[in-house]
């Protein structure tokens, strides 16, 4: 790889990472696990100038679950770390679900979940989980930190809404109303593929009836798709055939997918529909073997 | 005591690669580790369009950068004769761009400086002007009147046809058509592909004006024939060049051709006076470098009502991009596409081949398979599973009807090859039990219960594989033999050269399995050493699976030369009339007395220190092998399938591979081949295809959008064995390394359509991507030709 000639510091705090950025205006780019960073400069479609690897902020490596529920993910947490934890399993069966199917086991030992959200590539796994959960990024910048929640956060394809200055230190899924379910299925030609279709489902139950319900979706647009107005028609209910099936067809309304050498627009709604299918219907099935 | 085979490393042993010790320890020594003194890094600017005049090119701010030491272009080529070079297909190919560039990724342009940061960063700099002229991306487009002559470069050129050929019997193929009760037509199309070796090509040039002597370290699966190409176009003398193949990071067919970076890196290297580096990017390589396949197949059968098939006819319309630089026999224009149908007792047959010059990269390279069979062997395959159905007859029992029985061979088909050896009704039955054929029908009506759609596809050929025999088979005039020379030490460790190029094959351990066999010298004793043009005896080199069957078959030939030589060796130490010596494996003994003999290192010593008087020294020899015939392995492939028909994803639920090559040197080496040559043919079924939009833009330049599958999708493989001897071969041995690339696609394909055929579909061109096969299910209807190219944003 032979990428365009940039610069290269090393912080060991947020602050002096965050220095580095300010005083670049803007020529800098921050690089954590360099999943897609890294291949667009071997292509040379990225040529910053200095690069921030944020790699040796140790503080910024990990996730933990709060006593509520509430679960924090830091800027340095990899993909592989919210695979096979039962600890997120337990609390986001959604994130435990899209783990294994991010990109391929190589990227998954490297790039992280943060920066996956801040690329925001409408065919992202992570953006399109996190609109779904309805979680929030803390950027931190010179005068501080701040919250912005996600659907601020992502707002078109490859573009966040982070100042020149500021790094995602964290992500922040809050607190189920109720237990938390969910499940996220994507349709990929072959392990690493961009997805063609992807479905991110979480629902909050409180007994048998849907206290929270989100969903969101990758592939099927020019930028993560939010679902959740569509799938908010659970809220108060339970789960039954019918209103799985009119929410699968609402979800597959609200898609923007284009024909391309993936599919056709339409067979894309109809994964999107056969998907929040399966997911829904698999999540019933489940609550009711547990009753 | 004659030594156990099998414990010295010998015919049949499994024994564990040798080259592995040093590739998974990161040792292999390939053309990018090689660093010379004083080397400077090559860089090729390469164009952006597919068909555009180039108006001008301006270098000066590349010469700006400091670090660049030469920029070359097009015109500086010319001034020394080097613009154009030739290719194996006798044609030209552009080096560097004068007039106009002909696809995406031609070169236009190299840089040399200090190092490749540099010569990335003045390709940049480079301006060309260029003024774009009409696309051609397929031959419908290409054959049109009227449309843009692509190689107007060339006198007596006026469209965009290469060439109309034909081969076969036409008036008894239109005899047998007549006569038939049923006609069954098949159209198809086999996608383009890249055989994307995991290293990409790239070479060192090294000219020292002192000595007048060029060496050239490249990836190259044919060394010796790019040392005669380079003294011809370059016009250096032969003996002042040296190529040098150090190991190699795969080829596939891909590392055949002679690219223009190689060219252009030994007139850096003669320009500079220093060694000059070029390694092509993987982009590169999708781009510029020889594709496989990429042919319009269609076709018809004649049939008698009882199932027999009486003639085939076949016309192949074949997109060869820019240049037609074929890897091939020059005597056949589209390779052995005429092999299709050899299984099969089919009487009269013809095929007409027509190709066309499109805005695409050149190539045509037999990707792991014998110069186009694969395409031959889909269309036979896909053709016979439609005319079975067509006639009602159960896929198996319409091929083991058809299929050329045992005591058939020497069998002549009906465009003249003559297959030797099979059991094919054998190999089908093995594979019907591991399938589960007898159960079929039931299971796939109980999956249709459950909205599932099961299918069985079943592919069986035979291919010819090893050429020559020279008589037919040349390349450029050169004719396709094979050598090898073996020197036994003196302490019995021998050294073996061969003019084959391992690049996977697994040479080095078993060629020297194949001395062990004849000369009881364990494998572990000797060396083998391939790919440097200085040493090596002349070869043809490594591709279309002919190692084994003409090199292998030199090895053993030599081998015999320093027995009998050993055994005259023998009969002086033992006193006694080489009539009256007897060889075991490993030693000579006295017939009357058996516990009286000599090992195979006692004769080496002797051949040192104490030959009979009048005997020449040493114990070594060479022999150039020229096979009779082609070897004809036999291949049996059974997919089972289930398809979702909610989102047309397909699982593969069991793949069972019977494969006949004859006698198994390494018997492990030759499922390592099987098993890589099923996944490409899974690759080529389910995703991996190269195409170009309506401007000429590759799709499928990068690993994003070139698919090749992971260990993750890659199903299971269960392997049988059945062997019948190559009668003609010295070991009893076939080729095998491209079986399964060449007859595993079909099987998979015909899985799939054989899900769909209650809805009435009969075809399902590759890749059969989810969508395409959605399509398919849900409409009835045929899916036919590329997936649309427009990419997403």
């Amino acid at each position: 790889m032979y990428p365009s000639r940039f610069g290269y510091e090393l912080p060991k705090t947020v602050e002096e990472a965050v220095a580095l950025l300010d005083a670049h205006g803007g020529e800098a780019k921050v690089l954590a696990g360099g999943q897609s960073l890294v291949p667009m400069m071997r292509l040379r479609f990225a040529a910053p100038e200095m690069l921030i690897d944020i790699n040796g902020i140790e503080a910024l490596h990990y996730n933990r679950v709060d006593a509520d529920g509430t679960v924090h993910i830091g800027a340095l947490c990899r993909h592989e770390e919210l695979e096979d934890n039962p600890a997120i399993a337990k609390a986001i069966p959604t994130i435990a679900a899209a783990a294994p199917l991010v990109a391929d086991p190589i990227v998954r030992t490297r790039g992280t979940f943060v920066g996956s959200v801040c690329h925001a590539d409408p065919q992202g796994d992570w953006a399109a989980t996190m609109t779904a959960l309805g979680g929030h990024i803390v950027a931190q910048g010179p005068k501080g930190k701040r919250d912005i929640p996600i659907a601020d956060f992502v707002i078109g394809p490859f573009q966040n809404t982070l100042a020149f200055n500021e790094i995602a230190i964290e992500a922040v899924i809050p607190a189920p109303k109720g237990v938390r379910v969910g499940n996220y299925l994507k349709l990929e030609r072959r392990v690493g593929d961009f997805a063609t279709a992807s479905v991110a489902v979480s629902l909050d139950m409180k007994g048998d009836t849907v206290a929270y319900a989100g969903i969101a979706l990758a592939g099927v647009g020019g930028r993560t798709i939010n679902a959740n107005a569509a799938a908010s028609a659970l809220v108060g209910k339970k789960l039954t055939a019918e209103n799985i099936a009119s929410v699968a067809a609402a979800v597959a309304a609200v898609a923007e997918p284009r024909t391309d050498h993936r599919g056709s627009a339409d067979y894309k709604r109809q994964i999107v529909k056969t998907f929040v299918e399966r997911i829904l219907t698999g999540l019933l099935n489940t609550s009711q073997k547990a009753a | 005591m004659a030594l156990d085979e099998i414990k010295i490393g010998g015919l049949g042993a499994s024994r564990r690669r040798v080259e592995d010790n040093r590739f998974i320890r990161g040792k292999g020594n390939y053309v990018d580790d090689i660093v010379l003194p004083g080397m400077l890094h090559m860089e090729l600017l390469r164009s952006p369009v597919a068909h555009a005049r180039i108006k001008s090119i301006d270098v000066s701010k590349a010469y700006d950068i400091p670090g660049v030491r030469l920029v070359l272009t097009g015109e500086m080529m010319a001034a020394r004769n080097l613009a154009w070079m030739p290719t194996l297909s006798y044609d030209t190919q552009a080096v560097l761009a004068t007039d106009k560039v002909r696809f995406q990724g031609q070169e236009v342009a190299a840089v040399i400086a200090d190092d490749p940061y540099i010569a990335k960063d003045a390709c940049q700099a480079i301006v060309v002007e260029y003024e774009q002229l009409p696309v051609i991306v397929n031959p419908f487009q290409a054959m049109e009147s009227g449309s843009e002559v692509i190689r107007d470069d060339k006198e007596n050129q006026p469209g965009n046809k290469i060439f109309d050929w034909e081969i076969g019997d036409k008036a008894a193929t239109d005899k047998a058509f007549a006569e038939a009760d049923v006609i069954s037509k098949m159209e198809l199309h086999y996608p383009r592909s890249h055989p994307s070796p995991m290293e990409t090509c790239g070479s060192i040039a090294d000219f020292n004006r002192a000595t007048g002597k060029l060496t050239v370290y490249m990836t190259s699966q044919a060394p010796h024939i790019v040392r005669a190409a380079v003294a011809m176009v370059a016009e250096l003398p032969e003996h002042m060049i040296r190529i040098v193949s150090p190991d190699l990071g795969g080829g596939f067919g891909n590392k055949v051709p002679i690219y223009p970076g190689y060219v252009i890196s030994i007139l850096a290297s003669i320009l500079t006076e220093v060694p000059v580096k070029w390694i092509e990017d993987k982009t590169g390589n999708l781009i510029s470098t020889g594709f496989g396949r990429d042919v319009y197949l269609q076709g018809e059968m004649a049939l008698r009502k009882d199932g027999k098939m009486l003639g085939m006819r076949m016309k192949t319309i074949s997109d060869h991009g820019a240049f037609y630089a074929d890897a091939q026999p020059s005597k056949f224009k589209i390779g052995l596409m005429h092999s299709a149908f050899a299984c099969y007792d089919v009487p009269a047959a013809h095929l007409e081949s027509v190709g066309y010059y499109t805005n695409k990269a050149p190539g045509g390279v037999a990707y792991r398979c014998s110069f186009r069979v694969t395409e031959a062997m889909f269309f036979q395959e896909r053709m016979v599973h439609a005319a079975a159905n067509d006639l009602g007859m159960d896929q198996a029992e319409f091929r083991r009807m058809n299929l050329v029985k045992d005591d058939m061979f020497p069998y002549r088909t009906a465009f003249g090859f003559l297959t030797d050896s099979g059991q094919y009704g054998k190999c089908l039955d093995i594979g019907m039990k591991a399938i589960g054929y007898d159960n079929y029908k039931a299971e796939q009506a109980e999956a249709r219960s459950r909205g599932k759609l099961l299918g069985i596809g079943i592919s069986t050929m035979t291919e010819p594989l090893g050429a020559g025999n020279s008589r037919e088979y040349d390349i450029l005039g050169i004719k396709m033999f094979d050598s090898a020379e073996l020197r036994v030490h003196m302490t019995g460790k021998a050294i073996l050269r061969t003019g084959a190029m391992n690049q996977g094959q697994g040479h080095q351990t078993t060629w020297a399995q194949i001395v062990a066999h004849e000369l009881g010298i364990p494998a572990d004793d000797v060396t083998v050493e391939e790919g440097d043009t200085d040493t090596a005896p002349f070869g043809m080199g490594t591709y279309a699976s002919r190692s084994t069957p003409v090199a292998g078959a030199a090895v053993a030939m030599v081998a015999r030369k320093i027995r009998a030589k050993a055994r005259k060796i023998a009969a002086h130490l033992l006193e006694v009339s080489e009539e009256d010596i007897e060889w075991e494996l490993g030693r000579f003994y006295v017939r009357s007395n058996k516990e009286r003999g000599v090992t195979i290192q006692d004769c080496a010593l002797a051949a040192y220190s104490n030959m009979p008087d009048g005997m020449e020294p040493g114990l070594e020899n060479n022999a150039y092998y020229d096979p009779p015939n082609l070897t004809w392995p036999f291949a049996a492939y059974f997919v089972k399938v289930e398809v979702d028909a909610e989102t047309g994803v397909w699982d593969v639920l069991k793949v069972v591979a019977v494969d006949d090559c004859g006698v198994r040197i390494n018997p492990m080496v030759v499922e390592g081949q099987i098993m890589g040559g099923l996944t490409e043919a899974y690759a080529m079924a389910s995703m991996q295809y190269q195409t170009y939009d309506d401007e000429g833009n590759c799709i499928g330049s990068n690993y994003m959008d070139y698919l090749l599958p992971t260990a993750w999708e890659t199903p299971g493989f269960e392997l049988h064995e059945v062997v019948t001897p190559c009668p003609h071969h010295p070991i009893g041995a076939k080729g095998v390394g491209e079986c399964a690339t060449v007859a595993g696609p079909a099987a998979f394909v015909n899985a799939v359509v054989d899900a769909l055929g209650h809805l009435g579909v009969r075809n399902i061109d590759m890749p059969m991507m989810p969508n395409r096969v959605y399509e398919a299910l849900t409409t009835g209807k045929d899916i036919s030709g590329m997936p649309p190219v427009k990419m997403g944003d």
